[in-house]
């Protein structure tokens, strides 16, 4: 029999758990302000909205991955802590400044904690089989494209920060990137699996390369040529790179063509280049990345002091409360990596990183194990979205590549990319049900007196 | 609070953040080790080797000893590396979405092939389909008996039944 193992999951959630609450504890300590005030509260809310969530899993998908939700909880309840230490910080340097103290950002990232644990639970509620979703393949590619130009849209677009890529409506501010990113997904994976065998198979050869017909290559050209062009005038960089990243990952996985990998290496190329020599802000970007230090009151200043702070960590860290990551600006959402880096040092990155490598790992054996094409694809669109999103980041934090505007999965303060994280989690999870679950629903036709067919 | 307690409690934290990733890592571990469907092959071995000194029973004949072979693994074609447990029920193979095994592939029928338990082999039938089920390189006409490791051949897929 296969194993259902939701008691391992439920205790790796109470270890996450107590992590947390040892976390909060010592932000506290460190800083001198002594137990927190709300621990209890955030703690009870924090455990109710991982037990929900476990509760949904156990009920709706018993057969699901036993790791992932602990390891999403257990990177949220990171971020929570650095998010309340950050607050800590800053209600220490207005007290300095006698200027009137920000609300804490703590308990709104809570409060999109808990939409996000709905919308997981609403996931494995309304979708009982994740092959539904490739009937709307089409539906979905058109609404993700939508929700992609919203941000031009005159009355609800909102430019922040040079990019214009939220929509508010009243007082509520989300990116419907971070959306449209996962509905893109499952339009390249529905579109992909019915068109991969021509994809891979009938090509013409240009100048020695094979290369597909322009008939079955239209549709993707034109999604893909839209979602660049629509992220050049929003001028968001890490986005356009994780979409295109998305394009030609999928293309090659349903293809099993290296050729893809190469013409996807040649446009990017040939992107970049263009976007260095016409655009700005990309050239800012890249010329920062080569010399922070040469820029470091100005342009540089933001990276620079990640790396202080990362060197100021060094190999244990500063311990959570007593290193200074609120010099580095915007250190809850771009660059809560420096800040966890200055006080749990390279020990604790790579627990993180490690974190984030087993969920990649488990989504990409769930597209291993799944018996069909969609799923599989799906699946590994899904981690591959997470793991370009940690590597753009991470990579740009810490200086390896030129820095673009995206969020840590989990750890970044702001609900859109929270909530989408914990979609992805969450169709992750549904899949691996499926594709774990034994076969114990079929009854032979030579039994049954009409055939029975499952619903889909 | 004390400078030594600070720093116990921060390489603490360190160290059960480290305990959880190893944590997970073991989970991992035992589920790569004792796959779903080997958890019975398992317990029987582990229960002959404690065995061993004393004279070993006359084997029980039940339906599930005797049929050979536990799991039905794809060895080529786009889903190469699955693995479907076979545990009695039959398994349908094609490219009709409710198939156990969903293979999309144009030389692949809607509903292919079926493989099911008899007399304590598992036996393939060919559901009508038009590019044919093949066993090795022997397009079957009628139900087969399935041979462990025999490679079964359905459009550009191959798939075995291994122990």
């Amino acid at each position: 029999m296969i194993k259902k193992r939701r008691n391992t999951e439920l205790a790796l959630l109470i270890f996450a758990w107590l992590l947390g609450v040892l976390g909060t504890l010592q932000v506290g300590w460190a800083t001198g302000e002594g137990t927190p005030p709300r621990l209890w509260i955030t703690a009870g809310a924090v455990a109710a909205v991982a037990l929900v969530m476990h509760t949904v899993v156990r009920i709706r998908a018993p057969y699901a991955d036993p790791i992932m939700l602990p390891v999403g909880t257990l990177l949220t309840i990171l971020g929570l802590i650095m998010i309340y230490r950050l607050d800590v910080a800053d209600a220490r340097r207005a007290q300095l400044n006698k200027s009137p103290i920000p609300t804490p950002d703590v308990y709104s990232q809570l409060t999109w904690f808990a939409i996000a644990g709905i919308l997981f639970c609403a996931v494995f509620i309304l979708l009982r089989d994740h092959r539904r979703l490739q009937r709307y393949t089409f539906t979905f590619g058109l609404i993700g494209l939508i929700l992609m130009v919203l941000p031009l849209a005159p009355i609800i677009g909102t430019t922040v920060n040079g990019a214009t890529l939220w929509v508010r409506f009243g007082g509520l501010q989300f990116q419907p990137a971070e959306i449209a990113k996962i509905l893109i997904t499952i339009f390249f994976a529905g579109y992909l699996v019915k068109t991969r065998d021509s994809l891979a198979l009938v090509r013409t050869k240009v100048l020695g390369v094979g290369l597909p017909r322009p008939k079955d290559l239209g549709p993707i050209v034109v999604a893909w040529f839209i979602s660049l062009g629509v992220l050049i005038f929003q001028r968001d960089l890490g986005t356009s790179l994780l979409f295109f990243g998305l394009f030609v990952s999928m293309l090659y996985i349903a293809t099993q063509r290296r050729s893809w990998l190469i013409i996807g290496f040649v446009l990017f190329v040939g992107g970049a280049y263009f976007a260095y020599s016409n655009f700005a802000h990309v050239e800012a970007r890249v010329t920062v990345w080569l010399d922070p230090w040469t820029y470091s009151d100005t342009t540089g200043y933001q990276i620079v002091q990640s790396l202080y702070g990362l060197a100021n960590g060094g190999i244990l860290g500063a311990g959570l409360g007593q290193g200074f990551p609120n010099l580095v600006p915007f250190a809850s959402t771009d660059f809560i990596v420096s800040a966890l880096g200055e006080e749990l040092g390279i020990t604790g990155v790579f627990a993180i990183l490690m974190l984030y490598a087993l969920l990649i790992e488990r989504g990409f054996r769930v597209a291993i194990t799944c018996r069909d094409g969609f799923g599989q694809l799906l699946a590994a669109g899904l981690s591959i979205t997470l793991a370009l999103q940690v590597f753009v980041i991470i990579g740009g934090v810490t200086g390896l590549i030129p820095l673009t505007g995206l969020t840590t999965p989990f750890l970044s303060y702001g609900g859109s990319s929270l909530i989408a994280n914990w979609v992805i989690v969450a169709l992750l999870l549904r899949i691996s049900d499926r594709s774990r679950r034994p076969d114990t629903s079929q009854i032979s036709p030579d039994d049954a007196m009409t055939q029975v067919v499952s619903r889909v | 609070m004390s400078e030594l307690a600070l720093t116990i409690v921060r390489l603490a934290f360190l160290g059960l953040l480290w305990a959880f990733v190893l944590g997970t890592v073991i989970v991992l571990r035992r589920d790569i080790r004792q796959p779903a469907d080997a958890s019975t092959a398992s317990r029987a071995s582990k229960g002959s080797k404690k065995r061993t000194p004393k004279a070993p029973k006359p084997p029980r004949v039940s339906r599930k000893q005797k049929v050979r072979g536990t799991k039905l693994v794809v060895i080529d074609g786009p889903l190469v590396g699955t693995v479907v447990p076979l545990e009695g029920q039959q398994v349908t193979i094609g490219r009709a979405p409710d198939s156990t095994i969903v293979i999309d592939d144009d030389y692949a029928s809607s509903r292919h092939t079926r493989i099911y338990e008899s007399e304590g082999s598992w036996v393939v039938e060919d559901l009508g389909s038009t590019n044919g089920t093949w066993i090795d390189r022997v397009r079957i006409t009628t139900p087969t008996v399935l041979p462990v490791g025999a490679p079964l051949r359905i459009g550009r897929s191959t798939m075995q039944i291994q122990k």
